[in-house]
């Protein structure tokens, strides 16, 4: 039985919601793909609390989208019920997890950014975004720490895993330039102090990044070509069988409470 | 829980050790005083103790794979983090029981190294599957209100840090029992489709949990010693018993049928069940489950997938030592 999807009026309040909750639940889902899975319990447990961390966000998110746009959605029929050209997430926060190496330099592009981005949003003129933010930024300079940490002894540890971290930062780079991109609705709203202007927090998120990668002395890629095309529902291929699990219960059994 | 099926008591070495000491020993256990790690114990006792915290640590973690199986496609977002949670739970029990064994002179590594290769048990309900998400709630249910059954008299086992993780273990443990409940609970009050999911669920996993109390007492030879030794307070059918006669009513309440047909309510109010399938449990013991082989896969799979890693993490270790002793000396 098919299930039809929701459609979202995604004024440009709502719309930037659901990016942020669409970049924190798909990043949150692909972490906890590691549960039971991964290279030491210790991991297991910070993994799955980041994630964890991750789905709290996105659930606040998706709830204050649902209440701006004002109809039938909720957090719930957000998440379960729109295909991968409705969802707006980043696409760096899509790709899979590949080895650790590579969930971490995922983690601390997206983190690093993440950690500033809530902190200037802190002085959001939206009381609601400057409270989530409020939170989230505390969540995110934990997650960003730890995946410094990381980095730092993957790429100064072994032969292997300098080899590693640097295959994973030269695969994902291009997935990074999306974090600092705006549209025109977004401009409007970055010009009525509702929402943050990306670009100016690239400059610190380059500089805190070199300092890891430098002591981790692993280099950043000199090429600045960069994917786009997540925020608009152009998404990698991947994103559709991280749905097709993540939604498979609603899919199957339409409309029922669980 | 999850070691009472599997725990031997070692043979009785005490000859070899001096006569006073151990009488004082279980002086002090006959008194209901905990046992530390610093105090001088028999060397059977260390034995046993250390491979049934091992074996508690190994149910915990191999524990996650059923559940974590239903984290992606948990049906809500409510249910997906409560569930990653409670992973995440589990994984924290393991961890705190290797420290306790590790207290008792072993250490994690050479534990779970003989766990991945088969040496040591774990649980034998970790090696049933995880088909529906019904399955998440009857686990929560009677899986972990199986280990809390047996886990609260482990709260006063005669060994202190075994005592003492048990109970912050069933604090944690009693928590998930109840999110369980509540998963079946909404089951059981939604859809025609949902009341069979959690029927069946409860069909599937029925025997297996009864099984989890280990054999029969007739059939249990070693009992004994940790009887004596205050590590075990109650036999494997009082507890089995005692589980069944909390669960019947809850299931009643929930509108579903014990697997049972035979079973009945004596005089005195115990819940009477039909004969157990031992010969299952044995061929579960034996590796012979149906997911034995996938369990041991998974955990095998990670440990050395993730080799590298931890490899990396001790290299760094080992450079960022020798820079702080070279600036030291400067």
């Amino acid at each position: 039985m098919a299930v039809a999807n929701i459609q979202v009026s995604e004024t440009p309040l709502v719309l930037y919601v659901l990016r942020r909750a669409d970049d924190a639940l798909i990043l949150g889902h692909r972490l906890s793909e590691w549960c039971g899975h991964a290279p030491m319990l210790e991991e297991d447990m910070a993994l799955s609390n980041i994630a964890l961390d991750l789905i709290g966000q996105a659930r606040e998110l998706y709830s204050y989208a649902a209440k701006v746009e004002g109809k039938d959605n909720d957090e719930d029929k957000l998440a379960y019920l729109r295909d991968v050209r409705q969802y707006r997430n980043l696409l760096l926060v899509e790709q899979p997890n590949g080895d650790f190496a590579q969930t971490l330099v995922r983690q601390l592009f997206y983190s690093g950014f993440a950690d500033l981005y809530w902190r200037a949003m802190m002085g959001s003129g939206d009381a609601t975004l400057a409270a989530i933010a409020a939170k989230s930024e505390k969540e995110s300079a934990y997650h960003l720490r730890h995946a410094s940490e990381w980095i730092i002894r993957l790429g100064d540890g072994t032969e292997e895993s300098h080899r590693r971290a640097q295959a994973a930062i030269d695969q994902l780079w291009a997935f990074t330039g999306e974090m600092f991109a705006v549209d025109d609705g977004e401009r409007h709203l970055i010009d009525a102090g509702v929402a943050i202007d990306p670009a100016s927090l690239r400059g610190r998120w380059f500089a805190a990044l070199s300092d890891v990668v430098g002591e981790a002395t692993l280099e950043l890629p000199q090429n600045d070509w960069m994917q786009q095309g997540g925020r608009s529902g152009r998404h990698s291929e991947h994103l559709g069988h991280l749905l097709s699990e993540l939604q498979s219960m609603q899919r199957t059994f339409p409309g029922l409470t669980w | 829980m999850y070691t009472q099926a599997l725990n031997t008591a070692e043979s009785d070495d005490r000859a070899l050790e001096d006569a006073a000491k151990a009488a004082q020993f279980q002086a002090r256990i006959d008194a209901e005083e905990r046992i530390e790690p610093n105090d001088w114990m028999p060397a059977a006792y260390r034995k046993t103790l250390t491979r049934q915290i091992s074996q508690h640590a190994h149910s915990e973690i191999v524990g996650m794979l059923p559940e974590g199986n239903w984290i992606t496609r948990a049906p809500t977002l409510r249910r997906k983090a409560a569930l990653l949670a409670k992973v995440q739970d589990e994984c924290g029990h393991g961890l705190y029981l290797y420290a306790a064994a590790e207290t008792l002179g072993a250490s994690r590594e050479e534990l779970v190294d003989a766990m991945l290769a088969g040496k040591a048990k774990y649980s034998s309900i970790f090696n049933y599957p995880t088909l529906t998400w019904a399955d998440i709630g009857t686990i929560g249910w009677l899986v972990d209100g199986a280990a809390i059954m047996n886990q609260i008299p482990l709260c006063r086992c005669s060994y202190g840090p075994y005592a003492r993780a048990m109970i912050r273990v069933c604090k944690e443990e009693s928590f998930h029992q109840r999110q369980g409940y509540e998963i079946m609970l909404t089951l059981c009050r939604g859809s025609d489709e949902q009341k069979a999911m959690a029927q069946d669920a409860l069909n599937r996993w029925w025997w297996p949990v009864l099984m989890m109390f280990g054999p029969p007492d007739a059939a249990s030879q070693h009992s004994d010693t940790s009887t004596r030794w205050k590590i075990k307070r109650f036999s494997n059918d009082e507890l089995r018993q005692k589980f069944v006669d909390a669960t019947v009513p809850q299931a009643q309440y929930l509108g579903l049928s014990i697997p049972d047909p035979g079973m009945i309510q004596d005089a005195d109010g115990h819940w009477r069940y039909s004969q157990i399938d031992w010969t299952e449990f044995k061929q579960v013991l034996a590796g012979n489950g149906p997911c034995n082989r996938d369990r041991m896969a998974a955990r095998r799979k990670a440990h050395e997938d993730g080799a590298w890693v931890r490899e990396a993490a001790a290299a760094y270790a080992a450079k960022r030592g020798q820079r702080q002793s070279a600036q030291a000396a400067e």
